[in-house]
């Protein structure tokens, strides 16, 4: 039941506008990917171009080795979870999820059948014949899901599905379709802005930038080797700090500081460390910094430090547990050197040699 | 000591407020009322005061010339008895009701959808589509007609071309409604405007939900738009149900007032009109005014005690 997916240079153009550039890509059969990126990055229009609801301007989009450009989305095998859930709300829960299979004249029997079971799955027996306006966001939710499960597609496509619902909701949605996942087994596709969303449910990252792809692979591997800049900043809750730098063969200078990063390094422009790496104690690693403490934000089971560098640069730190850490004092950070990126002035990051 | 001069400033305050609060309200409330008085007195003097008097004048016999005599109930006993023309105007209307009707909505449905696939220079369009709904009661739209359709008309002349030689389609009993038809149909603007606006509520993405199901577009029309659509087409419905019903003018026209050939487009407001202003049978006009009002009344109500099982609400 799982399918592979392949991109070849997948175009999308509105007019003389292109806005997906030559998109190449492979999905694993079962694999859940996740297509992340600010607003505005084409990944909705990716997704859509695989649904099937928009044409194809050039490349190839292969579903199970067949080319489905020119195939409708009916036949594509594909069943998606719209964002705004995109309930019918003249028809109860019961006919909303018989819909797709009316629709495709499936026996009364087997439907009743495949909308139990469905409903089962998703816990939402109890609400079969209710409108969706007598339904809380999450169920609606779940009836959307529900509707892409019981047509048993080959793909399920999620279209920022978890945007709508509340913190906590959310959290709770995510881990339930991470789960119906593991159970199912299908290729699944998932838009989101959110990069913890991406990080905690994806097997691989696509992470996209006006159209195109600047980095996919498995979440460590992008939080632990960001190609560039911007997949440094994107991944990973609070940010990556990113610290002006320059290298002169004998170290980097960085903050006013010269820091030895155990490694020989040209070009260099910008360093990033990230909030988590960065250490008070001495003793581990190399020093970083002298910074002054602006603000602290004890969360109980981390503390969040938000400073400047003696060069007016920000830097965040976050500490496990509770740290006494006072306002306006000036302390000296350290960082083991395998946790510093560096990034050359275009912002692509410098290997470490 | 608070409490003491509290308790005794309050009857004190209270004294003096009920004169202050009358004059605020005469200060904060005249001018709404100043600015609404035009209208109040239209209303009163121009709606309530004929429906009553007329109201009052169906239980007369009244010819304008003498002053009116009670007759109590016996114009709506002969209306409903003894005269053949009221039925006949009001077959000839309940006909154009249920043709006309059901036949324009439909057309500004297919309009309102052709034009809802974003197409380019809608605003053009939806302007020129609606025009007709400006000029379709006028006078010179309905003289207008009376060219078109006639012996000589333009619909003939155009049947000619064709070697076909058309009927005088107004002259023609079987056809002359159907000309009076045809001319509703065409101000198809102003439910087409408010079948555009609803169809531009409805989501694209349950569209796109329906096409992953495979659903055609018929289905989609069926399963979706119609449904969801029901607000507005209640709506439309009811709006258009009572035009028609009060429909006038182009049965005037085209017919010279006499709802001719053969009654055939003798309108219930048209028969009513000649009974007024023709016979002078004020009293008798009045009843009839009446019973289109409760006939109207009742057409409506059966929309709305039926619409819970057929329209759909949305949150």
């Amino acid at each position: 039941m799982s399918t592979p997916i392949q991109l070849r240079q997948l175009v999308k153009a509105y007019g003389d506008i292109e806005v997906i550039h030559g998109i190449d890509l492979t999905i694993d059969p079962g694999e859940f990917t996740v297509f992340v990126g600010p607003s505005g990055c084409g990944k909705s229009t990716l997704l859509r171009m695989i649904a099937g609801l928009e044409p194809i301007t050039g490349g190839d989009l292969l579903i199970d080795g067949e080319r489905m450009n020119d195939i409708p989305a009916a036949r594509r095998g594909i069943a998606m979870v719209f964002q705004s859930y995109a309930l019918y709300p003249h028809m109860n829960v019961y006919q909303n999820l018989a819909f797709g299979l009316e629709t495709a004249k499936t026996p009364k029997p087997e439907i009743k059948e495949r909308v139990q079971r469905a409903a089962e799955i998703l816990q939402i027996v109890p609400l079969l014949q209710r409108k969706p306006k007598q339904l809380s966001g999450g169920q609606r939710q779940r009836v959307a899901i529900g509707r892409a499960i019981v047509r048993e597609p080959r793909i399920f496509l999620f279209d920022e599905p978890l945007s709508n619902l509340d913190a906590e909701l959310r959290v709770q949605m995510r881990v339930e379709i991470a789960k119906l996942h593991n159970d199912l087994g299908n290729t699944m596709i998932y838009v989101t802005h959110d990069q913890v969303e991406a990080m905690t449910m994806a097997d691989k990252i696509v992470v996209l930038r006006s159209g195109v792809i600047e980095q996919a692979g498995a979440p460590l591997e992008l939080y632990n080797n960001p190609k560039n800049l911007f997949v440094a900043g994107f991944i990973g809750s609070p940010k990556m700090n990113f610290l002006t730098a320059s290298a002169d063969g004998t170290g980097l200078k960085v903050a006013g500081n010269t820091i030895d990063v155990k490694r020989a390094v040209t070009g260099v422009a910008t360093m990033g460390v990230r909030p988590e790496h960065i250490t008070l104690a001495e003793g581990s690693g190399i020093k970083l910094a002298d910074i002054r403490v602006d603000l602290v934000e004890n969360l109980g089971g981390q503390t969040v430090v938000y400073a400047t560098t003696t060069d007016g640069q920000p830097i965040n730190i976050v500490l496990e547990g509770q740290r006494p850490v006072d306002l306006g004092s000036t302390v000296a950070t350290h960082i083991d050197p395998a946790r510093i990126h560096l990034f050359d002035a275009e912002g692509n990051v410098i290997q470490a040699g | 000591m608070t409490t003491r001069s509290l308790e005794s400033a309050a009857p004190t305050r209270e004294r003096v407020a009920t004169p202050t609060v009358w004059s605020r309200i005469w200060q904060n409330d005249a001018p709404g009322y100043l600015f609404l008085l035009p209208w109040l007195i239209g209303f009163l003097g121009l709606t309530i005061g004929p429906m009553v008097t007329s109201l009052y004048l169906s239980f007369t016999d009244f010819d304008l010339l003498t002053s009116p005599d009670w007759v109590g109930a016996s114009n709506y006993m002969r209306m409903f008895t003894n005269d053949p023309k009221f039925w006949a105007s009001m077959r000839v209307t309940m006909f154009f009701v249920i043709f006309s009707v059901p036949l324009k909505l439909a057309f500004a449905l297919m309009v309102a959808m052709l034009l809802n696939r974003g197409i380019r220079g809608l605003p053009l369009y939806r302007a020129l589509f609606y025009l007709p709904s400006l000029l379709g009661a006028s006078v010179a739209i309905a003289i207008l007609w009376r060219q078109i359709f006639a012996g000589d008309g333009l619909v003939n002349k155009l049947l000619a071309v064709f070697d076909i030689a058309g009927p005088s389609w107004i002259s023609n009993p079987k056809t002359s409604l159907w000309t009076l038809i045809i001319l509703s149909i065409w101000q198809f603007g102003s439910p087409m405007i408010i079948f555009l606006a609803g169809l531009r509520q409805i989501p694209q993405d349950m569209y796109e939900a329906a096409s992953l199901d495979g659903a055609s577009r018929w289905r989609q029309f069926v399963k979706i738009t119609l449904p969801l659509l029901t607000p507005v087409v209640f709506f439309n419905a009811i709006i258009q149900t009572i035009e028609a019903f009060k429909s006038f003018t182009p049965a005037f026209i085209i017919s010279g007032g006499t709802g001719n050939p053969i009654n055939s487009t003798l309108f219930y407001t048209l028969y009513l009109y000649q009974e007024a202003f023709a016979f002078f049978r004020m009293g008798y006009a009045s009843a009839l005014a009446w019973v289109l009002l409760a006939l109207v009344g009742i057409f409506t109500a059966i929309s709305f005690l039926s619409s819970k099982y057929w329209v759909h609400y949305d949150e």
